[in-house]
């Protein structure tokens, strides 16, 4: 199944980014291109839940706060020689804060999940703003330093970000075509049926849980040294939101779309905000305008044509837990 | 904590209560009827206070703010479901497309404000008559706060008069069991859902009005208020008018004895409250359905 095709997405990816750096447009729209890069990662392991186990969880800040806050202290409690370490730190501490939260989160379904997962965000939140001795309150943690190597011009931390969320991305994209990734799907699709043939859905809601937590993270983490500052916003509903807003811009029901959805986003709150400070009432119209016309986002606009009438989707319709009213 | 304390927190938790009610009752009522979950309906509380505040610069007189505050934020509601939640309903996924949604009105409905009443803090005086304290034994209490516990009692009394012995609310109730079953008995289904919309938002409005004077005005103040309600309504139950009650009683009190107990954790208990109700009782405390996965 080697087919151009196939790969296509991940052509265009290199192609951007890496041929952002050989324009070399500035060091303002690297940082830009850090930012997107990094809120890439992030959606793209939110999609692993959202778009395609079907999961719609409203607490994913947490676990990108988490990531930071995680990132950040230990850099501020050690030396900064170790930075790759503490990303994969952040990272971990995101999965194994998420495995307890998924435990109890996933016994609910529909917006009874979506709800509990924004409650325990908004408590890490609120603890966040409380413990001001401990995370620096309402300050957040700044002038987080950046390994010898990593200091200096901004291209350095792109670079070094892009390489690792490029791993991840690799990652997750392999996960999304394995069996486990089919699993995964089906159980968007209908759980009723993955539960038949034998495959415990519960079990592997949480693998999905776990692994999406544990590379949102990862980009927490990375977010933490890209301006050496972190502050509880990180973990305020917004940024759950935005997730969810990347996602669904970009295609949710693709693999590359939450990276342009990441684009899309930071590129309209970089451009409106040139023009206004009222730039959030613009991004309520695009997302407005996307959920009314473009449901499939903008990866997926030929493929919600193509399956308008077709019986995948009715299906999803009929067994959707979500949506069923009893 | 003496009893005069105890009696003067629980009177002031009793307002805010009522307060969390008044909002979460009309959140409770959109879900339950128009089964949606709207993100939105702090926007709502706030469309209501600036409304106020408008009519107050105009005409200075609380009560005709009260009133417009409470029937523009209505209005406001009703256009945004007939036009716009109206063509999501039904859809794959509509879980996640309410959450967009109700998400997108809440930086545009903000943004909106913002840009019209301007950032900086506007205060809403308390009217004449309801200046003063009173008495009760020896205790202290604001009139104004007893106003608030009073009329979200007569919303109370009124609510249940209209769901349970008018035939609108019948119909009400009905539609939030089966819809497809009450239109093909001829109810206007679509017309109904629009209604309640803008019924449980004019109640969100008339929220932001009455709390306008004890607290500051500020765009901010929608989102602060909507997730202690969010909490009400899943304590209580989803869709649940009476959990709605009992949910925003239990969290006016918790908040309002908490930050004598414990000021610096009173928010998260709210959460942790919310937590222990969904992992004991996931689908709230008044509620019926089942939710938990078998």
């Amino acid at each position: 199944m080697k087919k151009i095709k196939d790969y296509l997405p991940w052509i265009l990816y290199f192609v951007f980014f890496l041929g952002l750096l050989a324009i070399n447009p500035g060091s303002h729209y690297i940082h830009l291109a850090s930012r997107i890069i990094i809120y890439s990662l992030y959606a793209v392991a939110f999609n692993l839940l959202y778009g395609t186990t079907g999961l719609v969880s409203f607490g994913h800040a947490l676990f990108y706060g988490i990531g930071a806050y995680i990132t950040g202290m230990l850099v501020k409690a050690t030396s900064p020689e170790w930075f790759l370490l503490y990303i994969l730190l952040g990272g971990l501490g995101a999965a194994f804060l998420s495995f307890f939260i998924g435990l109890l989160t996933l016994r609910l379904t529909g917006i009874y999940f979506t709800m509990l997962t924004l409650a325990f965000a908004q408590l890490v939140w609120g603890l966040t703003f409380k413990l001001y001795n401990f995370t620096g309150g309402d300050d957040g943690i700044q002038a987080i330093a950046k390994p010898a190597i990593l200091t200096g011009g901004v291209t350095k931390y792109y670079l070094f970000s892009f390489i690792i969320v490029t791993v991840c991305i690799y990652i997750l994209w392999r996960i999304r075509r394995s069996p486990f990734g089919a699993v995964l799907n089906s159980i968007r699709q209908n759980p009723q049926r993955i539960t038949f043939i034998g495959i415990n859905v519960y079990r592997n809601q949480l693998k999905a849980f776990v692994i999406s937590a544990c590379f949102s993270g990862v980009a927490g983490g990375l977010y933490a040294g890209l301006d050496g500052s972190i502050h509880p916003d990180m973990l305020h509903w917004p940024t759950s939101g935005n997730a969810i807003l990347m996602a669904t811009i970009g295609g949710m029901g693709t693999f590359f779309g939450p990276v342009v959805g990441a684009g899309i986003l930071t590129g309209l709150e970089e451009i409106v905000g040139k023009y206004t400070e009222y730039w959030s009432f613009y991004i309520g119209v695009v997302v407005l305008i996307v959920v009314l016309l473009f449901p499939n986002g903008v990866l997926g606009i030929k493929k919600f044509r193509r399956a308008n009438n077709n019986e995948e989707k009715e299906t999803e319709v009929v067994c959707n837990p979500g949506n069923q009213k009893s | 904590m003496d009893i005069n304390t105890f009696i003067a927190q629980f009177i002031s938790g009793l307002s805010t209560a009522m307060l969390l009610f008044l909002i979460s009752s009309g959140l409770t009522l959109i879900f339950g009827v128009v089964n949606v979950l709207n993100f939105a309906h702090g926007s709502f509380y706030l469309l209501g206070t600036y409304f106020a505040y408008q009519i107050m610069q105009l005409f200075n007189n609380f009560w005709v703010g009260l009133l417009v505050g409470a029937i523009g934020a209505g209005i406001v509601g009703m256009v945004i479901e007939f036009f716009f939640l109206r063509r999501i309903y039904g859809r794959a996924q509509e879980g996640a497309f309410q959450l967009l949604m109700t998400f997108a009105f809440i930086l545009i409905l903000d943004d909106m404000v913002k840009y019209i009443w301007g950032t900086e803090y506007k205060t809403i005086p308390k009217p004449a008559s309801l200046m003063g304290s009173l008495n009760i034994g020896a205790v202290t209490v604001p009139t104004y706060n007893i106003f608030i516990i009073i009329v979200g009692f007569f919303v109370v009394i009124f609510a249940w008069y209209f769901l349970m012995k008018t035939d609108m609310g019948k119909q009400v109730r009905a539609s939030s069991l089966d819809r497809l079953m009450l239109g093909l008995l001829g109810t206007n289904v679509p017309m109904i859902m629009t209604l309640v919309f803008g019924v449980a938002t004019a109640m969100g409005g008339l929220a932001g009005v009455l709390a306008a004077p004890l607290r500051t005005v500020t765009p901010g103040a929608g989102v602060e208020f909507i997730i202690d309600s969010m909490i009400v309504v899943v304590i209580g139950g989803f869709g649940n008018f009476w959990g709605a009650l009992l949910g925003a009683l239990i969290i006016g009190e918790v908040l309002s004895f908490g930050i004598l107990w414990m000021p610096e954790l009173a928010t998260v208990l709210t959460f942790i409250v919310m937590i222990i109700v969904l992992i004991v009782k996931p689908e709230g405390l008044l509620a019926k359905k089942a939710t938990v996965r078998k």
